[in-house]
């Protein structure tokens, strides 16, 4: 579904990701971790569409999508989930939830996501902003999800989040999986990682150093968490 | 007490041009990230269309009214596709000097032409004469003004809180990456609001000609208080733009009013107002302190 080939990217003169090349295929949940500035969030970025200074391949089902612009890919199914969750503040809930267009095949309805998230149907015509951060994390995935996006992009969806938000955002990153939903996650949490995710990339100074399936990662976990300095 | 009330109701309506004027300024600032000195110029051109439209081909106040803003708001947008959008990824200081410039270059256009002698506009026969509410006579056409003034801000703050359109300009104007990354294309949006804007200007302008002298710097003297209520309303606020428009306009009013001893005080009284409100309120009464993009 997306394929990353030599994906090379600077913020200004400091280079931040060297080469990357990566697939995800349709369905699975795919995590990167890494150290801070290992380049997971500017990976994401390139991959929606929102840094410049860019060189390399990002294809999505097979169409380099390297040149269409943010709104362009989005509308091909892409679901941005931002790690500052991307509240507005002059949106209320039930704006934030309706302001991106449904693009995909599988869109949740409203009332689905209200039903799903009670907390937020009683705050819906509050400011998103006044919600507490796990309810913005929720209201963060839930708008990708009444958009039907076919692949989330989610950055750190569990920071910052008491245990029982941690498993919610699991069960739900879950459940989209079930429905055929494809994820790409950045995340530090190992314990959640294999969790929800089907295999692992570990970035190290901009590059791809490996690729793990969980059973690799639970084996080397000590050592995984120590590199992370977690 | 009949006093008061004249003063008031003059008060709301210098107002009102001020809240249209600064309505325009808060939507093109919060798409686009560009003050524009040029609306002024605008307001101007409104005027001074609606007068040449009038002596030189007999067209009709209420034609000027829908004529002008029209005209005005295609240009506008003809000059943010020309323009205007090089400025987004430049230095503030070429935003001020682009739009300053093309304030010069369309006051001198006019002068070129007309002179800078005031021409009179006859008040539309409709809304001449006087209404009477009891505390004194109020010119009609004076009523109409804030009538309708008050409409339009109604009018647009409908828009922007409750259709799809308003949302997409809110989130826009908050944050234009992230509204991007969600399948809308900011970019369209701008040359309209950036039309519209001016569009508003302009209609301010046409009001005008009936009760302001129409000159090429009709727009330049007004713009200097625009902007103050600009920043007391907090830079890129709707709400803040009009209710500073109008808070400002009763304070120049009753400054003239009942401060006319000192001179000092009350021709200055709208900035000693903007000093005031920055020293309490850095943003502004209604302004948020820019976000993260």
């Amino acid at each position: 579904m997306l394929r990353i080939e030599n994906l090379s990217a600077w913020y200004g003169e400091a280079q931040v990701l060297r080469d990357v090349s990566l697939e995800v295929a349709a369905g699975e949940v795919v995590t990167l971790v890494g150290r801070n500035g290992a380049g997971k969030s500017t990976l994401l970025r390139c991959v929606m569409g929102l840094h410049s200074g860019q060189r390399g391949t990002v294809e999505l089902d097979g169409r380099d999508v390297g040149k269409l612009p943010a709104h362009r890919r989005a509308r091909l199914g892409l679901g941005w989930v931002p790690d500052d969750r991307g509240s507005y503040a002059t949106l209320t809930v039930t704006e934030n939830l309706t302001l991106p267009p449904r693009v995909g095949p599988d869109p949740w309805s409203l009332e689905r996501v209200y039903e799903a998230f009670p907390a937020l149907y009683t705050r819906r015509d509050s400011a998103a902003t006044m919600l507490s951060g796990g309810e913005q994390q929720m209201l963060a995935l839930a708008r990708v999800l009444r958009m039907g996006a076919r692949l989330l992009l989610c950055d750190e969806p569990t920071e910052g989040l008491s245990p029982l938000l941690v498993q919610q955002v699991g069960d739900l990153l879950r459940e989209a999986k079930r429905h055929g939903v494809t994820v790409l996650l950045v995340e530090q949490n190992l314990h959640f990682a294999t969790g929800v995710a089907d295999r692992h990339y570990l970035l190290a100074e901009g590059r791809v150093a490996e690729a793990m399936d969980n059973s690799e990662v639970r084996s080397r976990e000590r050592e995984l968490l120590a590199y992370l300095g977690i | 007490m009949s006093g008061f009330a004249q003063n008031t109701f003059n008060g709301l309506v210098s107002g009102a041009f001020y809240a249209l004027l600064a309505l325009g300024l808060a939507v093109i600032f919060g798409m686009l990230r560009v003050v524009n000195f040029a609306h002024g110029a605008f307001y101007m051109l409104g005027a001074f269309g609606a007068y040449v439209l009038l002596t030189e081909a007999g067209v009709p106040f209420w034609a000027a009214l829908v004529i002008m803003p029209v005209g005005l708001g295609l240009l506008g947008m003809a000059l943010e596709r020309a323009v205007i959008h090089r400025l987004t990824r430049l230095d503030p200081l070429y935003n001020f000097l682009l739009t300053f410039g093309l304030t010069l270059i369309l006051q001198d256009l006019v002068k070129l032409r007309y002179g800078v002698q005031s021409s009179p506009y006859e008040t539309p026969s409709l809304l001449s004469g006087t209404v009477n509410f009891g505390l004194f006579d109020f010119p009609t056409y004076r009523v109409f003004i804030l009538g309708f003034a008050v409409l339009l801000c109604v009018a647009v703050w409908w828009v922007l809180t409750r259709t799809r359109i308003g949302m997409v300009v809110r989130a826009s104007t908050e944050r234009p990456d992230l509204t991007r990354a969600f399948g809308i294309d900011v970019g369209r949006w701008v040359t309209p609001v950036f039309g519209f804007g001016i569009g508003l200007a302009g209609l301010a302008g046409v009001l005008a000609a009936p009760m302001r002298a129409v000159n090429p710097l009709m727009g330049a003297d007004l713009i200097i208080v625009v902007f103050a209520v600009v920043v007391i309303g907090g830079l890129g606020s709707i709400f803040g733009s009009v209710a500073a428009g109008f808070g400002i306009g009763l304070v120049q009013a009753w400054g003239e009013a009942y401060l006319s001893n000192f001179p000092i005080v009350s021709q200055t009284i709208v900035f000693i107002v903007m000093a005031a409100v920055l020293l309490w309120r850095p943003a502004g009464l209604f302004g948020r302190e820019e976000a993260p993009a």
